[in-house]
């Protein structure tokens, strides 16, 4: 294992996220609080509790999640497509690096800015609303899979990518989707039987429900169950990974 | 001397189909400065590419210090330093930075003192924190060498390291190449530009549509293929070459004050000494005597030209 190599990726990647530090930090400061004047003022005041949190705190979970997966997936993407698309990725493929290596660095550092914001929008938040965690430890490692398992799928979108448009493309059209319909601002329990079925195919679903679990103790489907998913959903990630550096997929070619 | 980079039937086919490299062998020695000299397109490229890792071979085999580039592929990579023909560096980052990224890439320690020394080598010194997208393009080219040797590699490759820089660079690169081969460094070079493989090179390959035509040592080559040209200076000018010596195929100069004769500086008959009785027997009286070694260029161009 070459760690040195895994340091120097990720400090570089590191570096470029401190470069745009006000960015990075300033605009998910904005969105979180225009996000709680509107579902948390607006609309929450005519929402009573849902199953007996305060609908201020109960859209907490998901808008760190929605935050954390979009950015972990940006982050990771754009961190390894800039590379291919300015050429200075032949450095990386000319290293005497594994594919483990280059995949801890870009993804650890895309996890790391990830973690970040996920932790800055958790502390605005506790300015709007009151907070509880019942779970913390279980609340941690939700984040962190979540940080971990989105950047991975970054990574992938990012050697998949072979423009700047395809690299929007999947953030956009299947991500966003997928994490509005996740129940980030609902409970799936507040649906009609058809599309909470549905929902179930959802795989954020799980995520936001474990996620909101560790603070409330309630969730939607059993922790166990959610635990599974982000697993399993990891794991995958990581096979495709593995095959693509097999067999230099869109990459030694 | 031990091979440092062995080269055995190495084919790379494109997914389009386009055979880049057919059954391609090279040995090159430890030590050596070996230019890979051929018309763009020939596979120069691409066989770099292929040894360091960047392009998967269809078939055959690679070693780089007797590790193959694919099973062995740390040891393998953890000789080679590579400056790619491309100027491909992140722009907004620092040249100390990406220097320093280079080496922890390798996977070696922190070294700044080492890294330091090798930007005042390369005149990057006053540049070090400054970003790159800031620099000249003759800049780029230094920051790109030296993230290659920021881990001490003990084999060089430069692909087209002097395409479209100024005299002085090309001057400094040659400089760098010099003194590297004094510290051990092998270097593998390629070019299209022929007096740099004859300023440089121990030995020259030439590459043309994926094939190594031919490796010979630089001198050998040259004696070997060469060409020598004997154009005498008459005392006289001559209106016309005498009828006697048309066998010879000489050449007349323009005043006729000259005349010039071809021959294989190698053969076992030049032919000399015939043409300067025969000249003699023609009434020619001769002034001055010059013979001239084709160069490198002639060569090139001569092997190239000829269906393989």
């Amino acid at each position: 294992m070459n760690f040195a190599a895994i340091k120097a990726i990720y400090l570089f990647e590191m570096a470029r996220f401190f470069r745009t530090l006000t960015q990075s930090f300033v605009s998910p400061v904005i969105s979180t609080a225009l996000y709680f004047v509107v579902f948390g003022a607006a609309i929450g005041s005519r929402i009573q509790e849902v199953e007996g949190v305060s609908y201020g705190a109960f859209i907490v979970p998901g808008l760190v999640m929605l935050s954390v997966m979009t950015q972990a997936t940006q982050n990771a993407s754009f961190g390894i497509y800039f590379p291919k698309f300015i050429g200075t990725i032949y450095e990386l493929l000319s290293a005497p690096v594994s594919f483990l290596e280059i995949t801890i660095g870009y993804v650890g550092a895309a996890a790391t800015k990830a973690l970040f914001i996920g932790v800055v929008i958790l502390v605005t938040a506790t300015f709007f609303v009151d907070l509880t965690i019942v779970s913390p430890l279980a609340m941690i490692a939700f984040l962190v899979l979540t940080c971990v398992s989105f950047a991975l799928l970054g990574f992938i979108i990012g050697i998949w990518a072979g423009n700047f448009e395809q690299l929007q493309l999947i953030p956009l059209l299947v991500i966003t989707p997928l994490v509005f319909l996740g129940g980030s601002f609902y409970s799936i329990s507040m649906l009609p039987p058809v599309w909470q079925t549905i929902s179930l195919f959802n795989p954020v679903v799980y995520l936001v429900s474990g996620f909101r679990w560790s603070f409330f103790g309630v969730a939607d489907l059993p922790i166990g169950v959610s635990l599974l998913a982000i697993t399993s959903f990891t794991v995958l990630c990581l096979a495709i990974i593995w095959w693509i550096f097999r067999t230099g997929w869109r990459i030694r070619n | 001397m031990a091979a440092i980079v062995s080269v055995k039937n190495l084919v790379k086919r494109y997914d389009g189909g386009f055979e880049a490299l057919r059954a391609v062998n090279l040995e090159i020695e430890d030590g050596e400065i070996i230019a890979l000299l051929g018309p763009n397109g020939a596979g120069k490229t691409t066989l770099i590419s292929t040894i360091c890792g960047i392009t998967n071979a269809t078939s055959g085999s690679i070693t780089v210090g007797g590790h193959d580039v694919v099973r062995d592929f740390r040891a393998a990579r953890a000789l080679i330093g590579l400056v790619p023909q491309e100027v491909n560096l992140e722009p907004f980052e620092t040249v100390l930075n990406t220097v320093r990224f280079s080496r922890g890439l390798f996977g070696k320690p922190r070294n700044d003192a080492f890294l330091d020394g090798l930007l005042r080598d390369l005149s990057l010194d006053d540049k070090r924190d400054n970003k790159i997208m800031t620099l000249s393009g003759g800049m780029k080219r230094r920051v790109l060498i030296a993230k290659a040797l920021s881990h001490d590699p003990r084999v060089l490759f430069l692909d087209e390291p002097t395409a479209g820089v100024d005299v002085e660079l090309r001057q400094d690169m040659w400089r760098i190449v010099e003194r590297l081969r004094q510290n051990g460094v092998t270097i593998i070079l390629t070019t299209h530009y022929i007096e740099e493989a004859e300023a440089i090179a121990d030995r020259i390959g030439v590459i043309a549509k994926g094939e190594i035509l031919l490796v010979e040592e630089k001198s050998a080559l040259m004696t070997r293929m060469g060409q020598k040209e004997l154009t005498i200076e008459l005392q006289h000018p001559c209106e016309a070459i005498p009828e006697a010596l048309t066998a010879y195929n000489l050449e007349r100069s323009a005043d006729g004050c000259s005349i010039t004769y071809r021959y294989e500086a190698t053969g076992d008959r030049t032919g000399i000494t015939r043409l300067l009785n025969d000249l003699a027997a023609s009434g020619l009286h001769m002034k001055d005597l010059e013979t001239k070694q084709s160069s490198l260029e002639e060569i090139f161009v001569g092997l190239v030209k000829e269906p393989a």
